[in-house]
């Protein structure tokens, strides 16, 4: 747990392979390292630095700018309850207190088995939902104390159909290598060489 | 507006102004005069509008609005007010939110007395702040690397440190990390600021967030008393030295538009550490008893009177000539001084002595005719838009910091192209245009073929280890720009073989001179990018074998100046490698070491070491002992830099004046008034009272500096350039051949580092640390070859010795290369070099 995996450094080479500037592939990287590990390690950090030719300060930089890379050990599973004024007027306060006494942890802790991690966060925007929260920022809406009861059991059967912690989606897209190479610069002439090669898809009409 | 007009007329309160277009409008205002308030903005910088101090009331057309004066360029006819009713409140809004985290600790803060967020708060500011709450708190001070301390509560996050490390050095090793109230400016964990210019991040920090460590709570801006000078180095730095109580405490970088811009290297900017050393020398020292009696075959170095130092130099010296005449006088060194010491020893050893075994460089820089006959360039010409510069030098990153900075802003900002041609990578690599890394000894065949000769493959499939098709690329590229300036940046790229690969190559390049400069092209020039301070003063004041004063030689100079010296030398003398090979034959009686310390520094140690037995009584100068002047029969101590007044010749030939501000230590001399001195001891009256003196007479006998007066060299902003010179470049008669190299070995290159275990360096405390232990960097396809992996500890053996060091990964290191550092602390790569061979080749073992 630390570097990319072998796993990992495919992709990795895959998503640099997209863009015609390697930085640009930073962020798709540092959520990799995160599905990776559940959150972004040094040294992964230091790695990506390598793989894209920039420093390890500007990874961090760039990673410590967003809430949704972490840094430190999380739970698997993030329980994000709205505490935005909708959610408030609707009893979220209540829920996040309900959820300290069930957990036994204060937002921003991790149950002991390593399980949830509970925060408080702002507005999530679905106030028509009100109160809700997000299990690894998939929505659960209208959420009440049983809810949320139910909501934890599921989560610590594994029952809850949600991905760990860093997974952001099920499905990877995986671009083919005909359409991979030859991507031209910003400001290059002309359209990127895989363009040519697959005129579908270019709006169909074939060049 | 037509595309071309050249002239943007502004109104700035009130007053017309004459503004370029592009031009920021702080900038424009500030050269009328008006001083807008800011602390993010920077001139060497790219602009970013973070601090918001500098908002003022620009009117360009749409009536007046509040804008970020170093984001809006000028437009004909804008109407600034930085004196309205609503900038005023403005300024006094942005800062009492800046001031809003800012601790109030300025009592016990270095910055106080010269920090512009003070100054500004006092001018512009609200008097009294609203916050009640917590100001945010972090651990302070910490350390971002050994030098420099960042405060993180007092940092205004202007970003200009940051935009420094990543836009200027190139390392960008600290950025913002966190963000909204909780943004601060860090290093990665345990991946500190390592940058050769992380003291200049101290120099623009606009608060007191970034200190350094060797100025931290020394003094007060108050009680500082400062004098502009030049930084002894061959950039000619442009520097300001501050002193409180007759000690130096802080050099701060000059903004010179010609020469550094305002930025120093640690190494320089923190040197002056080593000038207030309890060791410097204060009193002459001659051979004498364990107890302190005079005697000439003494064990120990005793102190005594300036005037019996002298009589027994001048007794040794007179000894010498009648004995055995003026050839068996040598001096060695001085490239570290100001052009006056090096004219007065140059006018003692040729004019009194009438000796021309005189060498300012040990063997370790280029032929002083070779340099000298080349047309010089200056480093703006380097640095022209859309020019070329060709790399034939060692790591301008390691040895001449500012220039890497010039280089590399050029290179980025200006589209100047790069073409290294040189035995491995360096810091500029990675923006090079053309990296043309040759098998090492072999720069010549590649710089031919750049230069309009045949690209043609030799045996090997390449052209000198460089592929064809590379060369053939850089040609052409060479060929499109030759409308716009070719620039030369010339130097020893490696100390493992002699400088005559390196001039061979020179004569390639020269060759075609002509071809480029035809139709009133601007040609080719070149910058010896030298190694030692005052090194091309040296060359210039006749401290090289062969010239006189004033880039001419011995035999089209002497006539000239015999009539104002008396007497010139009648035989011609040689080089340093020359004066130690007679002095170790037992032909040297008496040898002068100015500065110089030929058993650390001359690249044939053994040699070194057997001249300095062999010779009869060695006279010194310096401000330290060092390995040769422990051995010396009289040792002078000198006057440093900031203790004497003079001037200084930068790699351009761009002369600068030396201010002093502190008095040498004990009874240290300037180096002019100890030749002076020493003259009249040997009964010729120099005349000189003053340095003043000193360069009156070089601008009367020296052909290349006549008319340069001191006055107009203090008082133009950038010094004047010395431009002619009467000597014309002589390519060597026939190339040197190269050896092939065999399949097992690896040929060596060896460069110097940034920090070494140069007598500097080692007595200024915060920097004697920071020199690297040795490695021996190789390709990383070559471990296979050789049989051992990477980090391993390997034997490595060559013809003249061997040693044991670890061995690592770079892949800027071409195949077929090993590259050592020449002066690390712990290992002496000369205990490899065949000093007698061409090329030096290594054979890797595990033990």
């Amino acid at each position: 747990m630390a570097r990319l995996n072998a796993n990992s450094l495919g992709v990795a080479q895959e998503i640099i392979a997209r863009y015609p500037v390697p930085r640009s592939a930073l962020i798709p990287l540092l959520h990799l390292a995160q599905e990776q590990d559940g959150y972004v390690t040094e040294d992964a950090m230091a790695h990506i630095a390598e793989l894209v030719g920039v420093t390890p300060a500007e990874v961090m930089g760039t990673c410590s700018f967003y809430e949704m890379l972490k840094r430190e050990p999380v739970g698997e599973y993030m329980v994000n309850i709205c505490n935005g004024i909708s959610c408030h007027l609707l009893g979220s306060s209540d829920l996040i207190h309900h959820a300290e006494a069930t957990l036994g942890v204060r937002p921003g802790g991790t149950t002991d088995d390593g399980k949830i991690t509970l925060e408080a966060v702002e507005c999530i925007a679905a106030c028509i939902e009100a109160p809700c929260l997000q299990v690894n920022y998939r929505y659960r809406n209208r959420v009440t104390a049983d809810d949320f009861d139910q909501l934890v059991s599921e989560l610590r059967g594994d029952t809850a159909k949600v991905a760990p912690h860093g997974q952001l989606a099920r499905v990877r897209q995986h671009i083919g290598d005909d359409r991979r190479a030859g991507v031209s610069p910003p400001g290059g002439q002309g359209e990127p060489a895989w363009m040519a090669r697959n005129p579908s898809d270019n709006g169909g009409s074939a060049s | 507006m037509s595309e071309n007009e050249t002239v943007v007329n502004i109104t700035v309160n009130g007053q017309p102004v004459e503004a370029t277009p592009g031009e920021w409008v702080i900038a424009a205002a500030e050269r009328a005069g008006v001083y807008i308030p800011h602390f993010c903005y920077h001139p060497r910088m790219n602009s970013v509008g973070m601090c918001r101090m500098c908002i003022v009331d620009i009117d360009a057309g749409r009536g007046p609005a509040l804008q970020p004066s170093c984001m809006v360029a000028v437009s004909e006819g804008m109407v600034v007010d930085t004196t309205s009713e609503q900038t005023r409140k403005a300024q006094d809004g942005v800062l009492e939110f800046l001031l809003l985290n800012h601790p109030l600790d300025c009592p016990v803060c270095d910055k106080g007395g010269e920090c512009p967020l003070q100054d500004q708060t006092m001018a512009y500011g609200p008097g009294e702040s609203r916050f009640v709450e917590e100001k945010r708190h972090f651990e302070k001070p910490i350390p971002v690397n050994d030098l420099v301390y960042l405060d993180r509560e007092r940092c205004i996050l202007c970003d200009r440190c940051t935009r420094f490390a990543d836009e200027v050095a190139g390392d960008p090793l600290i950025t913002f990390q966190d963000r909204g109230d909780q943004t601060q400016v860090n290093t990665f964990p345990d991946l500190p600021f390592s940058s050769y210019f992380s003291g200049n991040t101290v120099q623009i920090c606009p608060v007191g967030a970034l200190t350094a460590v060797p100025y931290r709570f020394k003094a007060r801006p108050w009680d500082l008393t400062e004098v502009e000078s030049t930084y002894p180095n061959p950039m000619g730095d442009r520097v300001v030295v501050q002193a409180s109580r007759d000690q130096v405490l802080r050099y701060q970088g000059v903004d010179s538009d010609a020469v550094n811009w305002g930025w120093l290297t640690d190494k320089d900017r923190f040197a002056f550490e080593a000038t207030a050393s309890e060791l410097r020398l204060h009193t002459p020292l001659v051979r004498g008893t364990p107890l302190g009696r005079i005697d000439p075959g003494g064990s120990e170095l005793v102190e005594t009177s300036w005037s019996q130092a002298l009589s027994l130099a001048a007794d040794a010296i007179k000894a010498a000539l009648a004995d055995k005449g003026p050839q068996s006088v040598a001096v060695l060194g001085g490239a570290r001084l100001t052009n006056e010491d090096q004219y007065a020893w140059a006018r003692l050893a040729k004019g009194v002595i009438g000796t021309d075994h005189v060498d300012a460089q040990l063997d370790d820089g280029l032929p002083a005719e070779g340099v000298l006959g080349l047309p010089r360039a200056t480093i703006n010409r380097a640095c022209t838009p859309g020019g070329t510069v060709i790399l034939l030098a060692p790591d301008p990153k390691e040895e001449q910091g500012t220039l890497y900075l010039r280089l590399r802003h050029a290179i980025v900002n200006d589209g100047v192209q790069l073409i290294e041609l040189t035995p491995r990578a360096t810091g500029l690599s990675h923006l090079a245009a053309f990296r043309l890394h040759h098998r090492p000894g072999e720069a010549a065949a590649v710089a031919a073929a750049l230069m309009g000769g045949d690209i043609e493959a030799g045996p090997d499939g390449d052209i000198g280890g460089t592929p064809v098709s590379a060369v053939a690329a850089a040609a052409a590229a060479i060929a499109d720009r030759a409308d716009q300036p070719l620039t030369v940046v010339l130097g020893r790229p490696s100390l493992a073989e002699p400088a005559d690969f390196t001039m061979d190559a020179v004569a390639e390049l020269v060759r075609f001179a002509n071809l480029l400069s035809a139709g009133g092209r601007p040609g080719i020039a070149f910058l010896p990018a030298l190694h030692r301070g005052n090194v091309l003063g040296a060359l210039d004041m006749g401290l090289a074998p062969g010239l006189l004063p004033g880039r001419i030689s011995l035999a089209d100079g002497g006539p000239a100046l015999a009539e104002a010296w008396g007497s010139v030398p009648s035989n011609p003398g040689t080089d340093a490698r020359g004066i130690l090979q007679a002095a170790a034959n037992g032909q040297i009686e008496v040898l002068i070491l100015l500065g110089a310390d030929p058993l650390g520094d001359f690249p044939h140690r053994e040699l070194a070491d057997e001249a300095l037995n062999r010779v009869g009584t060695i006279v010194a100068s310096d401000l330290f002992l060092n390995p040769s002047t422990v051995r010396a029969h009289i040792v002078f101590p000198a006057a440093g830099f900031a203790e004497r007044r003079g001037t200084h010749t930068n790699l351009e030939g761009r002369i600068t004046g030396q201010h002093q501000i502190v008095t040498p230590p004990g009874t240290a001399r300037a180096d002019w008034a100890i030749a002076t001195e020493l003259a009249r001891q040997l009964g010729a009256d120099f005349g000189f009272g003053a340095p003043e003196d000193v360069w009156d007479e070089i601008t009367r006998v020296a052909p290349s500096h006549r008319n340069l007066s001191m006055e107009a060299i203090d008082t133009s902003e950038d010094g004047v350039v010395a431009a002619d010179s009467s000597i014309a470049f002589t390519p060597p008669d026939h190339a040197t051949p190269v050896p092939h190299v065999d399949a097992y070995s690896l040929r060596l290159v060896a460069a110097r580092r940034m920090y070494d275990r140069g007598t500097l360096l080692q007595h200024a405390p915060s920097l004697a640390g920071l020199a690297p232990t040795a490695v021996l960097a190789v390709n990383p396809y070559d471990f296979d070859r050789v049989g051992v992996e990477p980090g391993a500890d390997v034997q490595v053996i060559s013809n003249a010795g061997e040693m044991d060091m670890p061995v690592v990964a770079d892949p800027g290191v071409p195949r077929g290369t090993a590259a050592f550092g020449y002066n690390y602390p712990d290992l002496d790569v000369r205990d490899l070099v065949d000093p007698d061979a061409m090329v030096t080749d290594l054979r890797i073992q595990t033990r």
